[in-house]
């Protein structure tokens, strides 16, 4: 298909694009706005390293056409800090020393943080529950939620 | 120390082929220096190739030069905080250089969980020797005797008083010094150590958690391809038609680079090389058929071999009392790796530069160089962090495929693998079968053990030759020689038995491309020997604690058991290991639930014990811990690579699970720390205990006794059914 201009917003900011409309928005934001945060993983909305969110909710950017977000509010890891700051579950799980590779990290961040937006103070099963889509090799689950419950109930 | 002031010039240094070299000098650049051409011996791992092992510069910046890499195990803090304590300065003022040719010294791979026993090594001993260095000329500048400084957070200061401040800054001579570290320089005892046995934070994280770190994924090169590859279905096939029509519209963006099995698609916009690789339609021909699935054992018991004696020791066929035999499988695994590998490469007419997440540098660098037809100081690899490899995953492999391209159009080029590549095309941990007899003697004690395993090899890696890379057995070469490596490693148990008789069949051939995946032979041949061990402390009705605790002399085995005693009850399960027999000893409990309507394991709690010596950083060691406890059950619960005569059909999350967050057990880890004892490699001991303290926790609960990896649902209850 032929290129088509798309104003995205992302992280608070218009950005403009032509790219085609069929390219999913992972590879819009990595190779069109250089934001290295939303990695690949499959492709397939299998292991979650994709994961942005779209007004607040999470969902795998590999998988999303570019035409399909409209005017959504796309939240990328970059987006997640406050003036430069860290966000409180970001700090917790550098608190928590959580990654190994990392790779999977941002994906993580973006689906529990939608989670905590949605329910600010999760059961344990609950945050099982909202990462059991990303999938993690190194093994940081336990870590991951530990620190995903020590900021539950600060901004996210 | 006198007269040790030499200054070397490239040529003495050549000349003197294990020296270990600091530099001294005004800038980091300076300090650091420029390098001598490679001269290595193919294969071999020299620590010469750099000329600096450490530089310090005016500003008392710290620079090492690090020939291993960072694996998402925390080795570059732990290398940074050994060399703070050895050198006496800040943590902060330490930076660690990694893996890339040009600039570190060829310290072979990173692999076998080595890097802080004996890849620490040579940097503890540049910096304990740049800090008496910077003692001697303090000494001589203020004319007093040595003995009289010491140092202390980056100065050299008198022992007796605050008469003396130099900061190290103020001593580093002007220009440039070299100087061979003597073979007798002093290390600090650990009971000095300050910042080493601390738990660090480490240096790597924060960029991980708000999207800044730089992966190889993440690198752009000005003018850049995207490429990906279309592979065939399995090896051997050549590419026989390639139909450019398939592509349609794309067929205008879009370039394909062919020779023989060798199929990339590259193009300008990443979106049109990803749809590319999936249109192509290319006609395949060729190549022997992949046994079938239930063929496994046959296949692995027919191939031909060598058979290695591990040990024999006594005549085991002489021992009088129960026999016991048990015949156990391991299946083909993948590395799992959750960012499929990427590669970048700008092939040009007199240099080739590498970027790649490999876990060895050197050999990648020989073995593109042999791939390509050029000299190898023509090539440089320069090392960026990839999602995690737990081993040899595609990381060499893509980085191979990217040269390959580039030489082809001439420009730099990134090839990202997808999903369907890594899961299907990594180069598999080995399948394994083996075959154990034991016999108990009237006292209940082992008196005799056979074991008999048969494995493919487990080391693949590049060595300097294109056959070792997928790329050169795609472009037209045959499989490599095989090299034997890994299937030996704990086919022996630590246990005092009066007759044993090991023996490994090394494979010469494998169904799949075999290499390296975490813990090597170790992982299967410990989930052999220790559900073994643990059918015989069964068959003599004792308990499995008691029963390896009477047949171990060592205390610091003893211990890790001990350790884990508590954690014991009737249902659990129990497994031990000295990994490598000569390094980390590891002890784990597990309790888990067994759904016997589904046949499904839920892993409630592991409980592990580890004694590794001296331990640099107990945070980052219990997070190594923690993730083999969840890999090594992952492996053990679901894990299999599937695949059909036509070929491997594992090839994404579906048809090759993991294990995920709903099914992840709680975890204690007890560290047993020995200050006084030489650091042990932790980065995959704990994963070889955790199938058989799985598959031992089963039996106690349900006196289902699952010989077979992995524990699927299905192969549950067709055990409880037995
Ligand atoms: S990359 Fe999107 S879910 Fe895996
Ligand atoms: S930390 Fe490596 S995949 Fe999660």
């Amino acid at each position: 298909m032929s290129d088509q201009r798309f104003e995205l917003k992302v992280n608070g900011r218009i950005s403009p694009v032509n790219v085609d409309p069929t390219t999913p928005l992972l590879y819009v934001l990595r190779d069109e706005l250089e934001l290295d945060g939303p990695h690949f993983g499959c492709g397939l909305a299998q292991c979650g390293a994709c994961t942005v969110q779209l007004d607040g909710v999470a969902v795998r950017s590999c998988v999303i056409p570019v035409s399909a977000v409209g005017t959504q509010e796309v939240t990328t890891i970059e987006g997640l800090a406050v003036e430069g700051k860290m966000s409180a579950l970001q700090t917790a799980l550098v608190e928590a020393q959580a990654p190994q590779c990392g790779y999977c990290m941002p994906g993580i961040t973006m689906s529990a943080s939608a989670l905590l937006k949605e329910t600010p103070h999760p059961t344990d099963a609950q945050i099982r529950q909202a990462l059991d889509g990303n999938l993690c090799r190194c093994g940081s689950h336990t870590r991951v939620l530990r620190a995903v419950k020590a900021a539950a109930g600060s901004p996210t | 120390m006198s007269g040790a002031a030499t200054s070397l010039g490239r040529r003495d240094f050549l000349a003197g082929a294990s020296a270990l070299i600091v530099a001294i000098g005004t800038t980091r650049e300076a300090a650091i220096g420029e390098r001598p051409s490679e001269t290595s011996p193919f294969g071999t791992a020299t620590y010469a190739n750099a000329d600096s092992w450490l530089a310090l510069d005016a500003n008392g910046n710290v620079t090492v030069s690090w020939g291993k890499v960072e694996q998402g195990t925390g080795i570059e803090t732990a290398i940074a905080q050994i060399v703070a304590d050895e050198l006496d300065v800040p943590f902060d003022s330490v930076r660690v250089l990694q893996g890339d040719t040009d600039r570190t010294p060829d310290q072979g791979y990173t692999a076998g969980s080595q890097s802080l026993s004996a890849g620490a090594i040579p940097v503890r001993r540049a910096a304990a020797f740049v800090r008496v260095t910077l003692i001697q000329i303090a000494a001589q500048r203020l004319n007093v005797s040595a003995d009289t400084l010491t140092t202390r957070d980056g100065a050299v200061v008198s022992k007796a008083g605050p008469q003396v401040h130099l900061r190290y800054a103020e001593l580093v001579p002007s220009g440039r010094v070299n100087r061979i570290v003597p073979d007798d320089v002093v290390l600090k005892p650990v009971s000095a150590y300050q910042v080493v046995r601390k738990s660090i934070p480490r240096v790597d994280i924060p960029a991980k958690l708000d999207g800044s770190y730089r992966y190889v994924q993440n690198v752009r090169i000005p003018g850049m391809m995207h490429a990906r590859m279309v592979h065939p279905q399995r090896l051997g096939q050549v590419a026989r038609a390639i139909d450019g029509a398939s592509l349609g519209d794309l067929r205008s963006r879009v370039r394909v680079v062919h020779k023989n099995a060798f199929v990339a698609v590259v193009a300008q916009r990443e979106w049109d090389a990803v749809q590319a690789a999936k249109l192509l339609k290319v006609t395949w021909a060729g190549g022997a058929p992949l046994p079938a699935e239930n063929q496994l054992d046959a296949v692995l018991r027919a191939s031909a071999g060598r058979d290695d004696v591990v040990l024999n020791k006594g005549n085991v066929s002489s021992a009088s009392g129960k026999t016991l035999r048990a015949t156990y499988h391991w299946p083909f695994q993948s590395h799992g790796s959750i960012g499929p590998s990427c590669g970048l490469a700008d092939v040009r007419e007199t240099s080739v530069t590498i970027w790649s997440g490999t876990e060895g540098s050197f050999f990648l660098k020989r073995s593109i160089a042999a791939l390509l037809g050029r000299s190898p100081d023509q090539v440089v690899v320069r090392w960026v962090e990839g999602s995690g490899a737990y081993g040899h995953n595609g990381a060499d492999d893509a980085a191979a495929a990217a040269a390959i391209v580039s030489q082809e159009i001439g420009k730099p080029v990134r090839m990202q693998w997808m999903r369907y590549d890594e899961t299907a095309w990594d180069p598999k941990g080995p399948a394994m079968l083996f075959d154990l007899e034991a016999v108990l003697d009237a006292d209940g004690r082992i008196g005799a053990w056979s074991f008999h395993g048969r494995s493919p090899t487990h080391v693949g890696r590049p060595n300097g030759t294109a056959a070792t890379l997928l790329a050169g057995r795609l472009t037209g070469l045959g499989p490599p020689t095989p090299f034997f490596v890994g299937g030996d490693r704990n086919a022996a148990t630590n246990y005092d038995i009066p007759k044993q008789h090991i023996v490994l069949t090394n494979l010469t051939s494998s169904p799949l491309r075999p290499s390296s995946l975490r813990g090597l032979g170790g992982t299967a041949n410990t989930f052999a020997n220790e559900s073994f061990v643990d059918e015989l402390a069964h068959a003599a009705g004792a308990d499995p604690i008691a029963f390896r605790m009477r047949h171990l002399s060592d205390p610091r085995a003893q211990a890790v058991l001990e350790a884990v005693r508590p954690a014991y009850a009737a249902g659990r399960g129990v497994a031990f290991v000295r990994y490598e027999n000569v390094n980390a000893y590891v002890a784990a409990v597990v309790d888990l639930d067994v759904d016997r309507s589904s046949g499904a394991i839920a892993l409630r709690h592991v409980w592990i014990a580890h004694d590794c010596g001296l331990v640099v950083n107990p945070n980052g060691l219990r997070n190594q811990i923690e993730g083999n406890v969840i890999q090594g059950s992952s492996r053990a619960l679901r894990e299999r690579v599937r695949f059909a005569p036509a070929g491997v059909t594992s090839v994404d999350w579906m048809t090759y699970p993991i294990l995920r967050f709903s099914e992840v057990p709680e975890i204690d880890v007890t560290l047993v720390d020995r200050p006084d004892q030489p650091i042990m490699g932790a980065g995959e001991a704990t994963t070889t205990v955790m199938a058989p303290a799985i598959a031992n926790a089963v039996f106690a609960q349900t006196g289902a006794r699952l010989r077979d990896v992995p524990f699927t649902p299905d192969a549950v209850k067709a055990a409880l059914l037995r």
